[in-house]
Parts: C-alpha cells; sequence; structure tokens
C-alpha cells in the first residue's frame, strides 16, 4: 500500500518532535500500524527511508517490542493479565474460558477477524484485579462470564465501554494511533479515578 | 496509628481532577512560577532539604540526582521521566497520570528549570491508551496556557511493551530509537544520558513530588515520614484484601496498619506472604506486619520498599504456582543482552516447572538456589536480580510447601479457591 501525502506530513512532524530523527522510530512504528492493523513490510521500508536506516534496524526494534504485531490482529484486541497476581485472582481462567469461548489459542484470531487474544503481563492496575485489557483500555474487575460478554459484544459489533477509559472503545487501529500521539479528542471522557483509587482519600477525609 | 496524608491523591475525587482548570483552581502552576523565579541551585538545595527519595524503587535522593548534573558545560541537558510503569503489582504512577497528569507537567518545569534543561521526555508505557490520551491532551493544555513553549519543552514518548524500558538506561536507549537494553555505568546518565548529554532520568511520582514540596517548603515535606525516608507516597494494596486500593501515607506505615484500613485480608482467610514493593522485592510473610514501610525498615527486614506495591496473598495460594508465574515474566522480559539472565531465567523457568508439576528432585532447590547465586549481582542490570528475589525467598520461608509437590507428586492446592469468584463461574 502507499502513504497519502497527509498520512507522510504526520510522519515528517513526529520526526520533528525529537532532537534526533531516529528517536521517532517508536511513535513512526505505532503510527504505520495504525494504518494497516500492523507493522507491514511497506512500513519497516518507510519508515527506514525516512529516518536514513536500513531495514534491518528499522526491523530489530520492531520486533523487540510486543506490541509492534507483525501480523494482523483482531479490531479488538484483548489481553488478559497472567501475570502472577491477577492469574491467581482469576485471570488464569478467565484466558483458558476465553481460548474456549473463541476457539482460538494465545496471539490468535477469530476468523471473523474481531477479536484477538493474547495474555499480557502486569498493566498496572493491580488494585482491579483480576484485569482485561482492549487495544489497551481498562477492564476491570473482570471474572469468566463478563469477559465472556465483553468478546461476545465486540463479535457483534457493539463492544462495551471501558471501565476506565472513553465512552466508547475505539478500534485497534484508532488505538494505535493515540499511541503514535494524535490526539483524538477523548482525554476528557471517562472516569477521572476508579473507587480503589480514591479509598485511602476517602478514608483520609473520614479522619483516618 | 499512621494517619494517611494525600497530597499528591488530595483531589483525585474531583469529576475533572485531570483537567487544567482543576489543576489551575488548586493552586496548580503557581508551584512552578515561584520555582522559575529562583536561583535553580536554590531549587536544588531546596529539593534536598525535603529529603524526596526516588519512588521508583531504589529510593536514590532526588535533589543529589539533579546536582550531579554538571552547570556551565555549554551541552544540552535533558529531563527524563520514567513513565513506563510496568514491575507487577506496581500500579501507583497509572492512577496518578489518569487523575492528574499537570502535576507532573509542574514537577517537569521546576525540574528542568533546576537542572537547566530546555527539553524534558515523558516515556510512558505504551499499554495504556487512555493515559496516553490524558497526558497528550495536558501538555497541549499547558502549552496553551504558556506554561511550556517559552524555554521549557516536553515531548510524550510511548513505549510498545517491554519491561525492561523501565531500566533507566535501557529506557535511554529506547528513546533514542533502539532495542531496549541497559547501558554500561558508567558513565551514569548524569554525565552521559540521552544523545551522551547529561540527563536526569526520575519517576513520575518523584517528579509529581516537587510542585508540593516547592510550595510547601522542604520544612513542610520533612515533616512527614521517618528519620531517612521523608515525606508522603502512594501505597498500591492490591491481592487478597477485602478494599485492595492506593493509600497515600507517611513512610514508614505498616502493612498491619494498612490492612486495618483496607477491611483487612479476604474474610475467612489469612495473610501467607506479600511483597512490599512488587515482585522483585523479596518475598514477606506474616511475620513483617509490623515492619515500617520505609526505606530502611525494609531493607533491615532483608527485602526493599521499591515501588510499594503490596501484593497481598492468603493461604490458598500456592508460592510455587506464584513464583513460577513471576519467573516466567522475567524470562519473558530479559532482553537478551547478557548471558546470566537471559540463560539463568530459562533454566529457572524449566526447573520451577518440574517441581510445580511434582516431577523434580529435593536437589531441584539447590539448583535453584545456586542458579540464582550466580544471576545474583553478575547481570548486567536489576532485571536478573530481581528474578532471583521470588525464588531465593520463597524458598527461605516455604521450603516445605516445595518439598509437598514432590511427595504429592503434584500442585496440593486448589487454584479455584484462589480466584475472586471461587468457583462461582469458573
Amino acid at each position: 500500500m502507499s502513504y497519502t501525502p497527509d498520512q507522510l506530513q504526520v510522519m515528517d512532524s513526529m520526526i520533528k518532535r525529537y532532537p534526533r530523527s531516529r528517536s521517532a522510530i517508536m511513535p513512526l512504528l505505532h503510527y504505520v500500524q495504525s494504518i494497516a492493523g500492523y507493522v507491514t513490510n511497506e512500513g519497516i521500508e518507510l519508515i527506514a527511508k525516512l529516518l536514513t536506516l536500513e531495514t534491518a534496524e528499522v526491523n530489530a526494534v520492531a520486533t523487540f517490542y510486543t506490541q509492534y504485531k507483525r501480523k494482523p490482529v483482531g479490531e479488538y484486541h484483548v489481553g488478559v493479565c497472567t501475570n502472577t497476581l491477577c492469574a491467581v485472582m482469576g485471570g488464569d481462567a478467565i484466558f483458558a474460558a476465553l481460548k474456549d469461548h473463541l476457539g482460538v489459542e494465545n496471539d490468535g484470531v477469530t476468523a471473523d477477524g474481531k477479536v484477538s487474544l493474547e495474555h499480557i503481563e502486569c498493566n498496572a492496575a493491580c488494585d482491579y484485579a483480576p484485569v482485561v485489557m482492549a487495544n489497551w483500555e481498562f477492564y476491570d474487575n473482570q471474572d469468566v462470564s463478563s469477559a465472556k460478554e465483553l468478546v461476545d459484544s465486540m463479535r457483534k459489533g457493539t463492544p462495551k465501554p471501558p471501565t476506565r477509559g472513553p465512552n466508547s472503545l475505539v478500534t485497534w487501529k484508532e488505538a494505535s494511533a493515540v499511541l503514535a500521539g494524535i490526539n483524538d479528542g477523548k482525554a476528557g471522557e471517562g472516569l477521572q479515578a476508579g473507587a480503589p483509587s480514591l479509598l485511602g482519600l476517602n478514608l483520609s477525609k473520614e479522619g483516618k | 496509628m499512621t494517619k494517611l496524608a494525600p497530597v499528591l491523591s488530595a483531589h483525585w475525587d474531583e469529576k475533572d481532577s485531570f483537567t487544567i482548570e482543576a489543576y489551575t483552581r488548586h493552586s496548580g502552576y503557581k508551584a512552578s512560577a515561584k520555582a522559575l523565579a529562583m536561583d535553580p541551585d536554590a531549587v536544588i538545595q531546596l529539593v534536598k532539604d525535603s529529603g524526596l527519595r526516588g519512588r521508583g524503587g531504589a529510593g536514590f535522593p532526588t535533589g543529589m540526582k539533579w546536582g550531579f548534573i554538571p552547570q556551565g558545560d555549554e551541552k544540552d541537558h535533558y529531563l527524563v521521566v520514567n513513565a513506563d510503569e510496568s514491575e507487577p503489582g506496581t500500579c501507583k504512577d497509572t492512577p496518578l497520570l489518569m487523575a492528574n497528569p499537570h502535576v507532573l507537567i509542574e514537577g517537569c518545569i521546576i525540574a528542568c528549570h533546576a537542572i537547566r534543561a530546555k527539553q524534558a521526555f515523558i516515556y510512558i508505557r505504551g499499554e495504556v491508551t487512555h493515559v496516553v490520551r490524558r497526558v497528550n491532551q495536558a501538555i497541549e493544555d499547558a502549552y496553551k496556557a504558556g506554561h511550556l513553549g517559552k524555554g521549557i519543552d516536553i515531548v510524550l514518548h510511548v513505549g510498545a511493551g517491554a519491561y525492561i524500558c523501565g531500566e533507566e538506561t535501557a529506557l535511554l536507549d529506547s528513546l533514542e530509537g533502539f532495542r531496549g537494553q541497559p547501558r554500561l555505568r558508567p558513565p551514569f546518565p548524569a554525565i552521559a544520558g540521552l544523545y551522551a548529554r547529561p540527563t536526569v532520568v526520575n519517576n513520575v511520582e518523584s517528579i509529581a513530588s516537587v510542585p508540593a514540596i516547592v510550595a510547601n517548603g522542604a520544612e513542610w515535606y520533612q515533616g512527614m515520614g521517618t528519620e531517612k525516608s521523608k515525606g508522603t507516597t502512594l501505597y498500591s494494596l492490591s491481592g487478597h484484601v477485602n478494599n485492595p486500593g492506593q493509600f497515600e501515607a507517611p513512610l514508614g506505615i505498616t502493612l498491619r496498619e494498612i490492612l486495618d484500613l483496607a477491611g483487612g485480608v479476604r474474610t475467612g482467610h489469612k495473610l501467607k506472604f506479600w511483597t512490599p514493593g512488587g515482585s522483585s522485592t523479596p518475598l514477606f510473610t506474616d511475620e513483617h506486619l509490623d515492619v515500617p514501610l520505609d526505606y530502611e525498615g525494609v531493607s533491615a527486614a532483608g527485602s526493599m520498599l521499591g515501588t510499594k506495591a503490596l501484593q497481598i496473598f492468603d493461604e490458598t495460594t500456592c508460592v510455587v504456582r506464584a513464583v513460577l508465574r513471576w519467573t516466567e515474566f522475567y524470562k519473558h522480559e530479559s532482553c537478551g543482552k547478557c548471558t546470566p539472565c537471559r540463560e539463568g531465567t530459562w533454566w529457572l523457568v524449566q526447573i520451577l516447572r518440574d517441581l510445580e508439576n511434582g516431577v523434580g528432585t529435593e536437589a531441584d532447590l539447590a539448583k535453584l538456589l545456586d542458579l540464582c547465586d550466580n544471576i545474583m549481582g553478575r547481570s548486567f542490570c536489576a532485571l536478573g536480580d530481581g528474578a532471583t528475589s521470588p525464588i531465593t525467598s520463597s524458598i527461605q520461608y516455604f521450603r516445605g510447601e516445595y518439598l509437598a509437590h514432590l511427595t504429592n507428586g503434584g500442585c496440593p492446592f486448589d487454584p479455584v479457591k484462589s480466584t475472586l469468584f471461587s468457583g462461582a463461574n469458573a
């Protein structure tokens, strides 16, 4: 695929953020992922050209970081935390149930291309365990049935909104654009903090 | 009884707490105005006097770190904020940035002024889309309000899923556009950091603590905490407790006190083991409920304060399963640069899997400890060291449980009992 002049201009502005152009490699990878849904060979070649690098150098970076996908994922990429704390509290059961429910293995995509599944590491929301992420938005305090309902809603094309995030779940490509640094105007949506984040503050107000 | 002391989290309960309007309503950006009118060295001295220490794990005095930046060297200086929160159990910077990103931006302005840097980078982990939105918007709004762009600039740099990038030199390599692998030190970042220029790398919570120190003074900050661990900090309680969450308290509070506030361990269960500061800090047990959770207290008891990530596990949890899972994490996240960590974590996983499945032997425990001995202190960075902590501490406290897997021919625990939904719909 070829890139539009607008897209090339966005990439140019990303490079200009940094004192040295090579630093833009990560936002550029997020950005090409937002266009194709994964990091394509064309994307790698373009980044190499823009930054005056060898494609092997860009590949070396793209393959180091797990968020850069080298093959298509679902429109909704679901990550179940199976690091120790979430796993023990239910993450393992949720992950096993979703594999079974969706008929996919780790890193698999459903045949309709809607949902992909991955077991992920600690996502910094342990006070909301067990945690499920979709397109890297928080779905807190999940259990087996809520997680199944979540993926079902995705397959119907009406995904449930994140518990701490925007009012509706954006697609994988749209989320990748946010990670590339593009403002989608949704920063003001959603909670400022969930109940566990406020627990100590509220107790303090009671004189504790 | 230690009283909670919300400073960073003081306004998180207001619906719009993340906006510049809310931040300004609570005297936001007054501390940076005050600091910008001060001599930079006086700002460094103030932070030194406050006793603030790094909140990312190591506890290095923040003001001293700033003081290491050479002055009058005619080179560009950089501030890099480590927002790559990914130590298992750690969940403080993420809610902080979700609820109040402006306090970090104001802290960056003050720190840049102090170390004579014109440019700051915030390196945030990539797996938190909404937090990225909030910080990005906050930076835009700070530019519009004229707090940024007049001599100090901030760029938000989004990571892409690599735990190792929380290590400061790996983070710098990543920010320069390379694979995130740690660098040999010396030279330290203060001399040759980002682009080989003098660089301060600080954790989110450390930098976010600075505006309140500038506003209220070093003495005020010194008034909280213990002799060598000053101020207030976020303790993140998770796991088998009735009410998990964030508790901002003076350094030195104990787990017993925090558990009291949280309604105790899951009803009907009792505390078995816990981490004081993430999975890289040696495990504690119910013997350690009264250890003061400050840098010295935790260290004297044989662990580390780390990120103050208090992960609580009750008696239903198999310690071998818990430790194996953490070890799989370290193996997965090892960057591969040094042999002890790359090969060592792989072998640790193989042996622990055998032990969990009851097909190992008692000699495997000695082998595990020997491997840990060869990784600890011999790895390129702290990831390898951290990988050994759960293993050595769990064998110290729960050797019998490892052996029970062998006599039982497998894990004697029912994993369903550890889940929050205990079989209800599992």
